[in-house]
């Protein structure tokens, strides 16, 4: 058991491709933990981020600056009363959620968070990860025929129209980012997630700045389509709270509810996953190849520790400002605590960049490497995140004919237009 | 590194292809599509439908066709089925499942279907000599790739089925046009 345990360590390769069904397990559950307790951060994230675009506060009464407003949310979905309605299809009704929750869930075993940092490599990764995450949709569409009512309904249909014409365009933008990967001196591109990142380094440039324009235009067109598959603002019609109530979902409460809302947040790291794999350079840090060395690699690896660092100094300022009246104590001393914890997490950071500097392959070695790789690709997996909460505060929702106007009469003649010069650009350069 | 090249990819034992998931994934095909033909309620119909069109896509999967099954799981699972509910949603459920069966075709849908079991038979008992007796292990890599080049050629060749497969696509165009233009006054 501890050998077989021990034995994976050294190796470079994702615990699926190399056998290890034990690794393997340990890796789901921390990506499924990881991912939970992320959805429930970006909860609070959003709902402060939000209230600070339009001048409010947001929440502040459950813990110190309504930190622990995440966990109250969590345990009165748990305990909440879980209605069907009357007339609902009970079977389609239950397994609705699940269904959405499981596809969501599903596309995190190809993610690759680091060369090695990854459930499993599949030889068809990024395929997989556009077909289970397009079975989101019969969730919706099972959920909103399920609860037998209008809204919901109306929501459901929505939905199902706006994935099928965003999925096209998206898929077009991946296609050529894919045809990217093939320009090396085999010709042979590839599917995987992880040999699209490798593709990137050997290629030495993000196919964001790929055959200028041409990969920023790629981009942005996935950009856009994947805010529109997830079903977020100003592409949420499927749950426009001022005309539907809140769509597909109206008829949900409770536990059954709080699956719809993890799956959503989930979808949506999922596909920020796949922009920074595909376009980003996934789990690489700025200039790999430009500032190489064992002294840059030592200093970009202190970035992670800077971070939490710059986080627990702001938790410090905090209790700072905090008013001086008695009432006042409690949170002082909760959000004192926050700083500590995030300063401990901190010097933790700096132990592991400083324990495994230089390029010795040990333990401690891997270990900073690990924690680099997958520091860089969830550092941009959450400015797409930001991103995700600045639109819905920027931009008011689209009608539904200029959704799909925009859909099949731009985003789709851009995004083939830039696959087939793409190809021209890739034959001629090759 | 590159993936493909590394020789941990197709050596580790290949775990997947036991016959345990092999008689699940059968197994649940089968009672989706039975469970298909006997809902009275389309939109139960076509989620059994989507069960089984998901474990065949399983059972793709266990002959190391990895790009078949995903190509089921997009172009099935999430797009035509999406577009079958879409369908489904808008008739009026509850007077179709009360309607009596109006055709007497079930004489020949049996006959049809004991045909077709015939066949498998026939297939199954000729086949012993003709087929190999054991699956023949193909590196996942090599099958995607061999399927590209069977369809758009290899080093600079036209493929086997170049011309069959663009000739396909374009009369799928063709359907597509016609759809529209029988739908559209003006267009």
């Amino acid at each position: 058991m501890l050998n077989e345990l021990m034995s994976y360590l050294g190796s470079t390769v994702p615990p699926g491709i190399a056998g290890n069904q034990l690794w393997a397990l340990i890796y789901v559950l921390v990506v499924f933990a990881g991912v939970s307790a992320t959805v429930l951060c970006m909860n609070w994230i959003e709902r402060k981020v939000l209230a600070h675009f339009q001048i409010r506060l947001g929440p502040m009464r459950v813990g110190p600056h309504g930190l622990l407003q995440p966990f109250a949310d969590a345990l009165k979905l748990l305990l909440k009363e879980d209605i069907v309605p009357a007339g609902a299809d009970v079977a389609a009704f239950w397994i609705a959620p699940v269904l959405g929750l499981v596809a969501a869930f599903t596309v995190y075993c190809v993610i690759p968070f680091g060369p090695s940092q990854a459930v499993t490599d599949m030889n068809i990764g990024i395929l997989f990860m556009l077909g289970v995450s397009s079975l989101g949709a019969l969730a919706i569409v099972t959920a909103g025929w399920a609860s037998n009512s209008h809204y919901p309904l109306m929501g459901a249909l929505r939905s199902s129209a706006q994935i099928v014409s965003y999925e096209v365009a998206m898929g077009m933008a991946v296609v050529s980012a894919v045809l990217m990967t093939s320009l090396n001196t085999k010709g042979i591109g590839t599917l995987s997630m992880i040999g699209i990142v490798e593709a990137q380094r050997e290629q030495g440039v993000w196919f964001l700045f790929k055959f200028f324009p041409l990969g920023v235009l790629a981009f942005a067109v996935f950009a856009i389509a994947m805010v529109a598959e997830t079903n977020r603002a100003p592409f949420d019609l499927p749950e426009a709270e001022s005309e539907l109530t809140a769509g597909f979902h109206t008829e949900y409460s409770g536990l059954r509810w709080s699956f719809f809302m993890l799956a959503e947040y989930a979808a949506m790291i999922a596909v920020s996953s796949i922009a920074v794999t595909l376009w980003l350079g996934g789990w690489m840090r700025p200039f790999p190849n430009l500032l190489s060395g064992n002294f840059w690699d030592f200093v970009f690896s202190l970035f992670p520790a800077l971070t939490f660092g710059g986080l627990a100094a702001m938790a410090f300022l905090g209790t700072t400002r905090m008013p001086p009246h008695p009432y006042f104590r409690i949170q002082k001393i909760g959000i004192g605590v926050f700083a500590v914890l995030l300063g401990l997490l901190a010097l933790l950071l700096l132990a592991i960049a400083i324990g495994g500097r230089g390029d010795d392959v040990n333990i401690a070695g891997r270990l900073r490497e690990g924690v680099d790789y997958v520091y860089w690709f969830l550092l941009k997996v959450a400015i797409f995140m930001y991103l995700f909460i600045w639109y819905r505060a920027t931009w008011p929702r689209y009608r539904f004919d200029q959704l799909m106007a925009v859909g099949w009469k731009v985003m789709l003649p851009i995004s083939l237009g830039v696959l087939i010069l793409t190809a021209i650009v890739g034959v001629v350069v090759s | 590194m590159n993936p493909m090249a590394n020789p941990l990819i197709n050596s580790g034992a290949a775990p997947v292809a036991t016959p345990f998931f092999f008689y699940l994934l059968a197994g649940l095909s089968i009672v989706g599509a039975l469970l298909m033909i006997t809902r009275r309620n389309a939109v139960h119909s076509a989620l059994a439908l989507i069960l089984t069109l998901l474990s065949v896509a399983g059972l793709y999967l266990m002959l190391y066709a990895p790009f078949v099954a995903g190509v089921q799981i997009i172009v099935y699972g999430g797009g035509i089925m999406v577009l079958f509910l879409f369908v489904i949603m808008l008739v009026n459920i509850e007077r179709v499942s009360r309607e009596r069966q109006f055709n007497r075709m079930w004489p020949v849908g049996l006959l049809a279907s004991c045909a077709l079991l015939a066949l498998f038979l026939g297939a199954l008992e000729k086949g012993k000599s003709l087929l190999p007796d054991r699956l023949m292990q193909i590196p996942e890599a090599s099958n995607t790739q061999g399927i590209a080049a069977l369809l758009y050629g290899d080093a600079g060749r036209m493929g086997q089925y170049t011309f069959a497969f663009e000739i396909a696509s374009l009369l799928l165009l063709v359907a597509i046009l016609g759809a529209v233009i029988m739908t559209k006054k003006k267009i």
